[in-house]
């Protein structure tokens, strides 16, 4: 279990807020030129211990110890003085200012105050050269670069100081395929450089190919680990979710019943190019693609919230376009991919966002209130109160909320744009349940998604989405993942490229 | 296994929810009744120093005068704070009102069509801005501090650059002090109005779904257009409501000059966005109370009305007035840390 002679390591770890205990007792190492995968479900204290390894949180309990050296960062530049760097999940770069700008952020050379130039220059070639930018010129403006790049331009500023632990929290959420296998090049690079690095992901294909161990942090506790190659991905889940999962993905016999939607030739501005799929009752159909195949732009455009240059769209005995507010009225509701900036109003309570849809222009609240519960009931929405400001939920029950507006509602015609996207195996299956549960009564629902074991496993007929136009929807005994992938790349493929298989 | 959405066994059992609900929660409550502590408190501290001139009944009545016109105003303002937005250009608005009313009562027209007169001229300049945010998408920011100058200017030309005499109506008396045989109506009529407002808008922003698409649209706009929220429409009613307010806030602001000034309440659109802010609204959007706002607007009368007791020159009474804001948003934020 334990590496020879660890660089970095983490001992008895407690954290606490309040009355929430976010970490207790972690215990973690790491060895230079070694890949430590921090694996465990959301909320299982992985960001709030990689805050305190990056200074921006003092631990209540414990030890840390860099390179035989007590390590207690009082604050993040210490411990990038120290050597302790972070690349996050969002990009924080400062979008105005130069690469070399932000590489040197906060640690700019200089003489009393006046910049040395010259240096920056040269420190920021470096770092660049070594994470394989060599061709985007220091005096480059952030937002110039693309978001692959620009994620690039943040491992160069965490390298740039001479940097022996790197974190990765999730680095590939926000990549597109091809960026991934330059980054776990890069990442492998970095290793044989003798970096220590820790890998925080959810995805067990990524901590398969990239970690050489893992720890599995679960309630804020280290619950176990080992290494990467002698470990079975069940037995991994297992550990990050406390108990085995079955049933992962539970499906009943379902009738499908009559055409509830239909789509003719869609085309919107830019995309989709021509989409056309028949929706029936009780039935769920699943849209793979790569992403920006132009799927969630289909969905949209559906649902009136992007324009639509040309095409059919019947909703039961609606023809035509609408708008969000018709589509409601008509039975159709969507949940967005992304819940923080589009899906759900953060600071407003449960009981608000549940009910924004369908809210008599006089109510009482006291009725509001009682409905809204509910629903929340009927999802199992972990909460105090109804009124909880919906940011304080996890990621989870933040989307069951989401999905659960779309039952207040009463929705016939459900989209759900990326249902589990970034949430944890436990409320994933919940809300496979629920997709399930809203099949047998007859309701009809797309999927889109790019995790395909979940589209496999949840939908009827898959339809695939490439450069915005729409295949066949098969029925799922017809389709695999190898076959998706061919279709939704264009080309032929080999397996080893089929993304993801993410956790569970 | 047959799924079932109500035999879900990893549920928690909602009575353990349901009793954590029990507990009241102090930081809650604080946060709540935080403005009101803050007016309790200076309340407190001015009777402590000038116990015989400030906690009198004819002070409290006056502080409430002197509130009505901020405090009217200002309740349109926490609709468009707390729909995420800002008005700049009220003080403007104010002033062209209190013209418009007096060149009206001048041309003999009747004292209830000069009201409306007012009022319309208010929400004109709200549809204005709405107009300039929802069709060519301008900030709310940018729009208004145009209209900000704009609007002062048509005022001034309105007025010919000077005063505008109106002759004596009922107009002139509705923020006065009661004479004595008028003392059962507690308060003056302005003072009546603004509170019946302010308990229009209360209703209006628990009971109606308008109200709580306000809070929809401030919180995440996004948000709202995807449940089915007329975004821009939602926004123009904000602002022509506000417009309202503003015409209102103009009649009291003419009552109590008894004349159209169209250099009147220049800077009084801070004063208003302060009211809100005390009040604990979020200048980002989707939080905010007319309680609060109410309070905010006491506690900033109080502050002046008790500097002067306690004959400290203006330039105190700004610095003390600057210090409460800052303070209140520091504690605002300290609050919501807290929870």
């Amino acid at each position: 279990m334990t590496s020879p002679t660890p660089l970095l390591e983490m001992r008895g770890i407690k954290k606490r807020f309040g009355a929430t205990i976010a970490l207790d007792g972690v215990d973690l190492q790491v060895a230079a030129g070694e890949v430590l995968a921090l694996v465990g479900e959301n909320g299982a204290g992985k960001s709030t211990l990689m805050k305190v390894l990056s200074g921006a949180h003092a631990p209540d309990e414990g030890q840390m110890i860099l390179g035989e050296q007590n390590y207690a960062p009082k604050d993040p530049l210490e411990a990038r003085r120290r050597g302790v760097a972070m690349i996050y999940q969002e990009l924080s770069l400062a979008p105005h200012l130069t690469a070399a700008e932000n590489i040197l952020l906060g640690v700019e050379p200089n003489t009393g105050g006046v910049l040395k130039r010259g240096e920056m220059q040269s420190v920021a070639r470096d770092a660049l050269n070594q994470v394989g930018l060599s061709h985007v010129s220091p005096n480059t403006q952030v937002a110039l670069l693309s978001v692959a790049e620009r994620q690039l331009v943040e491992i160069a500023r965490a390298i740039a100081l001479n940097s022996r632990v790197l974190v990765f929290d999730e680095p590939t959420s926000s990549l597109t395929q091809r960026d991934i296998v330059r980054l776990f090049e890069l990442v492998k690079r970095l290793r044989e450089q003798g970096q220590a690095i820790i890998y925080i992901s959810h995805f067990l294909e990524e901590v398969r190919e990239l970690s050489d161990r893992f720890t599995v942090l679960r309630d804020g506790r280290s619950v176990g680990g080992g290494v990467t190659s002698q470990a079975k991905n069940s037995d991994i889940i297992a550990m990050m979710v406390g108990r085995s999962v079955e049933d992962l993905y539970p499906r009943s016999v379902r009738e499908p019943g009559e055409v509830v939607l239909e789509v003719e030739h869609l085309q919107g501005a830019p995309k989709p190019q021509n989409a056309s799929l028949q929706l029936r009752r009780g039935e769920v159909v699943g849209i793979a693609g790569l992403v920006g195949a132009g799927r969630t732009e289909f969905l949209r455009a559906i649902f009136g919230l992007d324009a639509v240059k040309r095409g059919k769209v019947t909703l039961g005995h609606f023809t035509g376009n609408a708008t969000p507010a018709q589509r409601w009225n008509q039975g159709l509701g969507m949940v967005s991919e992304d819940r923080k900036i589009e899906g759900l109003a953060l600071n407003l309570g449960i009981n608000e966002n549940l009910t924004m849809t369908k809210l008599p222009a006089f109510f009482n609240p006291a009725q509001r209130d009682k409905e809204a519960t509910t629903w929340a009931d009927k999802l199992f929405v972990k909460r105090r109160a109804v009124t909880q400001p919906i940011g304080d939920l996890s990621g989870g029950n933040q989307q069951k909320v989401a999905i659960a507006r779309l039952l207040y509602h009463g929705c016939d015609v459900l989209l759900l744009d990326e249902p589990t996207r970034g949430i944890d195996v436990g409320s994933k299956t919940e809300i496979y349940r629920v997709i399930d549960e809203l099949a047998r009564e007859g309701r009809a629902i797309i999927i889109v998604s790019s995790y395909l074991p979940e589209l496999l496993g949840t939908c009827d007929r898959i339809a695939v989405m490439c450069r915005g136009v729409l295949g066949e929807a098969k029925p799922i005994a017809q389709v695999t993942e190898h076959s998706i992938m061919v279709e939704a790349t264009g080309t032929e493929v080999h397996a080893a490229e089929i993304p993801h298989a993410e956790a569970a | 296994m047959t799924p079932d959405i109500s035999q879900n066994p990893g549920a928690e059992p909602a009575s353990a929810l349901s009793n954590a609900r029990k507990v009241p929660d102090i930081s809650k409550i604080i946060d709540k009744i935080g403005p009101l502590l803050g007016l309790f408190f200076v309340v407190g501290l001015f009777t402590a120093l000038r116990p015989t001139t400030f906690p009198t009944i004819d002070n409290a009545q006056l502080i409430l005068l002197q509130t009505a016109v901020v405090a009217m105003a200002a309740l349109g303002m926490t609709l468009i704070i707390v729909s995420g937005g800002i008005d700049l250009s009220v003080g403007s608005n104010i002033a062209l009102c209190t013209v418009s009313i007096a060149l009206l009562l001048a041309k003999g027209v009747s004292p209830l069509l000069a009201i409306l007169g007012g009022v319309v001229t208010g929400m004109v300049c709200g549809l204005l801005i709405g107009l300039l945010i929802t069709r060519l998408k301008l900030s709310p920011f940018i729009a208004t501090l145009g209209m900000w100058g704009a609007v002062r200017g048509i005022a001034k030309g309105m007025a010919n650059e000077q005063t505008v005499v109106a002759p004596e109506t009922w107009l002139n008396s509705l923020l006065n002090t009661l004479p004595d045989n008028q003392k059962w109506m507690i308060f003056p009529a302005g003072v009546w109005m603004t509170l019946l407002f302010a308990l229009f808008v209360v209703l209006m922003l628990r009971f109606t779904r308008f109200g709580r698409h306000i809070f929809a649209v401030g919180s995440n706009e996004q948000t709202a257009r995807l449940c089915g929220v007329s975004v821009d429409t939602t926004k123009l009613a904000i602002y022509v409501l506000a417009g309202a307010f503003a015409g209102l806030a103009g009649l009291l602001q003419f009552s109590f000059l008894t004349l159209g000034d169209p250099t009147t309440a220049t800077g009084m659109e801070l004063d208003i966005i302060a009211a809100v802010v005390i009040g604990g609204a979020s200048l980002s959007g989707g939080q905010g109370s007319i309680l609060g706002t109410l309070i905010g607007a006491l506690i900033m009368t109080c502050v002046a009305n008790g500097c002067t007791k306690m004959e400290l020159a203006n330039w105190v009474q700004q610095i003390v007035t600057g210090g409460i804001i800052v303070a209140a948003v520091t504690l605002d934020r300290f609050r919501h840390k807290a929870t």
